[in-house]
C-alpha cells in the first residue's frame, strides 16, 4: 500500500481508482439521501394519520382496557378491581345476559334475512332490464335513511296501537288491539324488520357482482339443458360466494352495534325484550357512569365480533368459491 | 354507511340494454319491481304526507293524500323546543362542513404517502391503519368521553370534528389509497423533472386527479355526520348546540306523544340534505367512479 514506486502508467491507472472511488461513494450517499428523503416526506404525510393514531384510537384503547380491570365512576379516580367486572358480567349481571341474548337473537335473524332479500332482488333486477339505475337507486334509499333519528321515530309510530300497520291490518280483517312496541315478542320483530327494510346496500353489491358473470355460462348450461333454477345453483350462486362472505362480514359486524334504532324506537323494551348490546352498555357507562363496567362490556363485545369474524373467515374455505382457483 | 361506497362503486358499470326486447317475463319483473318498490317506500310517502295532514287527521285517514292540507306542522315544529330548528340545522352542517374537509385533507395526504412513497414500515403501517377501520366505536367511546371531558371540550362540536382532521376515518384512507394507486405514474414523474417537490405533487397533480374519490370521501362524510346521532348524544347537553339527530330525539321524549305531526315536519326536513346529495351527486358519484376502476 505504501509502495511510492510505480511501475508502469497501467499500475498506477488502477491505483488511482482503487484509491478514489469518489463518483461511486457520492452515488450510493445521493441514494441514501434520496431514500431518507422521502422517509422523511412520507411521514410528514402521516402525521396527521399518526397523531389521531396515538390520540384517539390506539390510546383510548389502552385507556379502555386498562379501565375495564377497574371501577371508575368519573368523579374519583379509577379503582383496580381486577376481573371484578368481567365476573359481576357472567355471573351476576342477568340483564347483561339479557343483552347478550337478545343481540344475538337480533344478528342471527336480520342479517341473513337482509342478505337474502338483497340477493332475491338483485337476481330479479339483472335480467338486463331498462331503468335499473332506477331500480336501484329506489331500493337503496331505505338503506341511506333507514339508520336516522327521524326514520326510528317513524317506525315507533307506524308500529303504535293506532299506527299504519294495525290501520292496514284493520282494512283487510285482521283486528289487532296491540302495539307492536310495547308487546315483547312483536318489538324484537319491528326492530328486525327496520334492518331487513335497510337490504339496498348489499343489494347493490348483488346487483355489480351478477353484472361480471359471463353470459356465455348460461348459455352452455342451457345447451346442456339446465333449468332456470339449476342455473342459479350450479352458477350464480356459486360465482356470488365471495360477495356473500364480504356482505356477511359487513353486517353482522353492523348488527352487533346496532343503537339508535333501539334506543329510539323500543329504548331496550318492553321488559328488557330489546336491550341490545350497545344500548346497554352505553346505559351502564352514560346513565350510571359504571365507565369500568361499560369499558369491559366494550372489549367483550370485540371478543365477540372478532371471534365471528374469524369464524366466517375459517368456514370461507369450505363454501367461497373463488374463480382464481384459490381454493 | 361508509361500506355502502363499495357498493356504489361496484354497481358503476352501465349494461347496454336498448337491444333488449320486451318480452312477457321482463315485463312481469318490471311490474314486480315497481310494486315492491312503492312498498319499500311507503313508510317514507306516509311521513311526508303526515307532515302535512292536521293533527286530527294524522292517524284517523291512512291515505297518502292530505285531505286537508296545512303547513302548521312545520310552523310548530321549528319552534317547539326552546332554541329554534334553524340552530340545529346550522350546528349540523357547521359538524358537517368541517368534518368534509377534516376527512378530505387528512385522509388524502395519508392516502399519498401509502400509495405513492417507500419509506420503512410501509406494510406495517398500512396493515394497522386497515386493522383500525373494523375496530368496533364502542370500545373507544368511554376514554374519549373521559378525554374531552378533561380537554372542556364537552357541548362544542370540537369532539365530533377535531378527530376528522387527523385521519381517522381510515375506510376513507382506505378508498383514496386504492385510488391513487390506479393514476398513472408518468405523471409523477414528469412533474418531478420537471422540479415538482413532493407537497406540490401531492397538491397539484394527485388531488385534481383523484377528484372522483375525493368527491365521494366528502359525500360519504356529510351523509355519515349527518346521521350521526351516539357522537353528538354523548358529547352534546347543551340544547343550544343540539345537531338536528339529538334535537329530533328530544323532541319526541319532550312531546310525548302529543304533537306528532310536528315531529314527523323536522324529521322530514331533517332528511332533505341526504336526500339532495343523494339526488346530485348520483350520477357524479357512479360515473367518476367508474373512471376508478376499483373493486370492493
Amino acid at each position: 500500500m505504501k509502495e511510492t514506486k510505480v511501475s508502469s502508467a497501467w499500475e498506477m491507472q488502477l491505483r488511482v481508482e482503487d484509491l478514489a472511488p469518489p463518483r461511486q461513494h457520492s452515488k450510493v450517499e445521493l441514494r441514501n439521501y434520496r431514500v431518507l428523503k422521502e422517509n422523511v416526506a412520507a411521514y410528514l404525510f402521516l402525521l396527521p394519520w399518526f397523531v389521531g393514531l396515538v390520540v384517539f384510537t390506539v390510546g383510548p384503547m389502552m385507556a379502555s382496557l386498562y379501565y375495564s380491570f377497574t371501577s371508575y365512576d368519573l368523579l374519583s379516580a379509577p379503582q383496580w378491581i381486577g376481573l371484578g367486572n368481567y365476573i359481576r358480567m357472567f355471573t351476576q349481571d342477568q340483564r347483561y345476559l339479557t343483552a347478550l341474548r337478545v343481540t344475538f337473537i337480533y344478528v342471527f335473524a336480520s342479517v341473513p334475512m337482509k342478505l337474502a332479500f338483497a340477493l332475491f332482488l338483485a337476481v330479479f333486477m339483472s335480467k338486463g332490464l331498462r331503468a335499473l339505475g332506477l331500480y336501484r337507486a329506489i331500493y337503496y334509499v331505505p338503506s341511506l335513511l333507514g339508520g336516522s333519528v327521524a326514520i326510528a321515530i317513524l317506525w315507533k309510530r307506524i308500529f303504535d296501537i293506532d299506527g299504519i300497520v294495525n290501520q292496514a291490518l284493520g282494512l283487510v280483517g285482521v283486528s289487532n288491539q296491540q302495539s307492536w312496541i310495547s308487546t315483547p315478542n312483536t318489538a324484537m320483530l319491528t326492530l328486525i324488520l327496520l334492518a331487513v327494510w335497510q337490504f339496498g346496500s348489499p343489494m347493490l353489491i348483488f346487483v355489480a357482482g351478477l353484472k361480471q358473470i359471463p353470459r356465455e355460462l348460461y348459455d352452455s348450461a342451457q345447451v346442456d339443458g339446465a333449468g332456470k333454477l339449476s342455473q342459479f345453483f350450479q352458477i350464480t350462486l356459486p360465482l356470488l360466494t365471495p360477495l356473500i362472505f364480504f356482505n356477511l362480514i359487513l353486517q353482522m359486524i353492523a348488527a352487533f352495534q346496532v343503537f339508535t334504532s333501539a334506543l329510539i324506537v323500543t329504548n331496550g323494551g318492553p321488559a328488557d325484550a330489546t336491550l341490545f348490546y350497545t344500548l346497554y352498555l352505553y346505559q351502564q357507562g352514560f346513565g350510571n357512569y359504571q365507565m369500568g363496567y361499560a369499558s369491559a362490556m366494550a372489549w367483550v363485545l370485540m371478543a365477540i365480533i372478532m371471534a365471528f369474524t374469524a369464524m366466517t373467515f375459517f368456514t370461507s374455505r369450505y363454501w367461497v368459491f373463488y374463480q382464481d382457483g384459490r381454493n | 354507511m361508509r361500506y355502502e361506497v363499495i357498493g356504489v362503486m361496484r354497481s358503476s358499470r352501465r349494461q347496454r340494454v336498448d337491444s333488449l326486447p320486451i318480452t312477457w317475463s321482463r315485463l312481469l319483473i318490471h311490474v314486480f319491481l315497481i310494486v315492491g318498490g312503492l312498498l319499500m317506500l311507503y313508510p317514507a310517502f306516509w311521513m311526508l304526507s303526515a307532515s302535512f295532514k292536521p293533527s286530527d287527521e294524522l292517524f284517523s285517514d291512512p291515505s297518502l293524500w292530505p285531505k286537508t292540507f296545512t303547513l302548521e306542522n312545520y310552523i310548530n315544529g321549528w319552534n317547539a323546543l326552546d332554541t329554534s330548528f334553524g340552530t340545529f340545522f346550522l350546528n349540523s352542517f357547521i359538524v358537517c362542513l368541517l368534518t368534509v374537509i377534516g376527512n378530505v385533507l387528512s385522509c388524502s395526504l395519508a392516502a399519498y404517502a401509502f400509495a405513492r412513497l417507500n419509506f420503512v414500515l410501509r406494510r406495517f403501517w398500512f396493515a394497522i391503519m386497515l386493522g383500525t377501520i373494523m375496530l368496533p366505536g364502542s370500545i373507544l367511546i368511554v376514554p374519549q368521553y373521559v378525554l374531552f371531558k378533561g380537554l372542556g371540550w364537552l357541548n362544542t362540536f370540537l369532539p365530533l370534528t377535531v378527530p376528522r382532521f387527523l385521519a381517522t376515518d381510515a375506510f376513507f384512507v382506505f378508498l383514496l389509497v386504492q385510488f391513487i394507486r390506479t393514476i398513472p405514474t408518468e405523471l409523477d414523474d414528469s412533474a418531478r423533472i420537471d422540479g415538482c417537490g413532493r407537497f406540490q405533487l401531492y397538491w397539484r397533480i394527485i388531488l385534481p386527479l383523484a377528484l372522483p374519490a375525493l368527491v365521494t370521501t366528502a359525500i360519504f362524510s356529510f351523509i355519515t355526520a349527518w346521521g350521526d346521532f351516539f357522537g353528538p348524544l354523548i358529547y352534546l347537553n347543551d340544547q343550544s348546540v343540539y345537531t338536528v339527530a339529538v334535537a329530533l330525539r328530544s323532541f319526541v321524549d319532550s312531546t310525548g306523544t302529543s304533537d306528532y305531526g310536528a315531529v314527523f315536519a323536522m324529521g322530514v326536513l331533517s332528511l332533505i340534505p341526504v336526500l339532495a346529495i343523494f339526488l346530485l351527486f348520483q350520477r357524479l358519484l357512479l360515473d367518476g367512479i367508474a373512471t376508478s376502476g376499483i373493486k370492493g
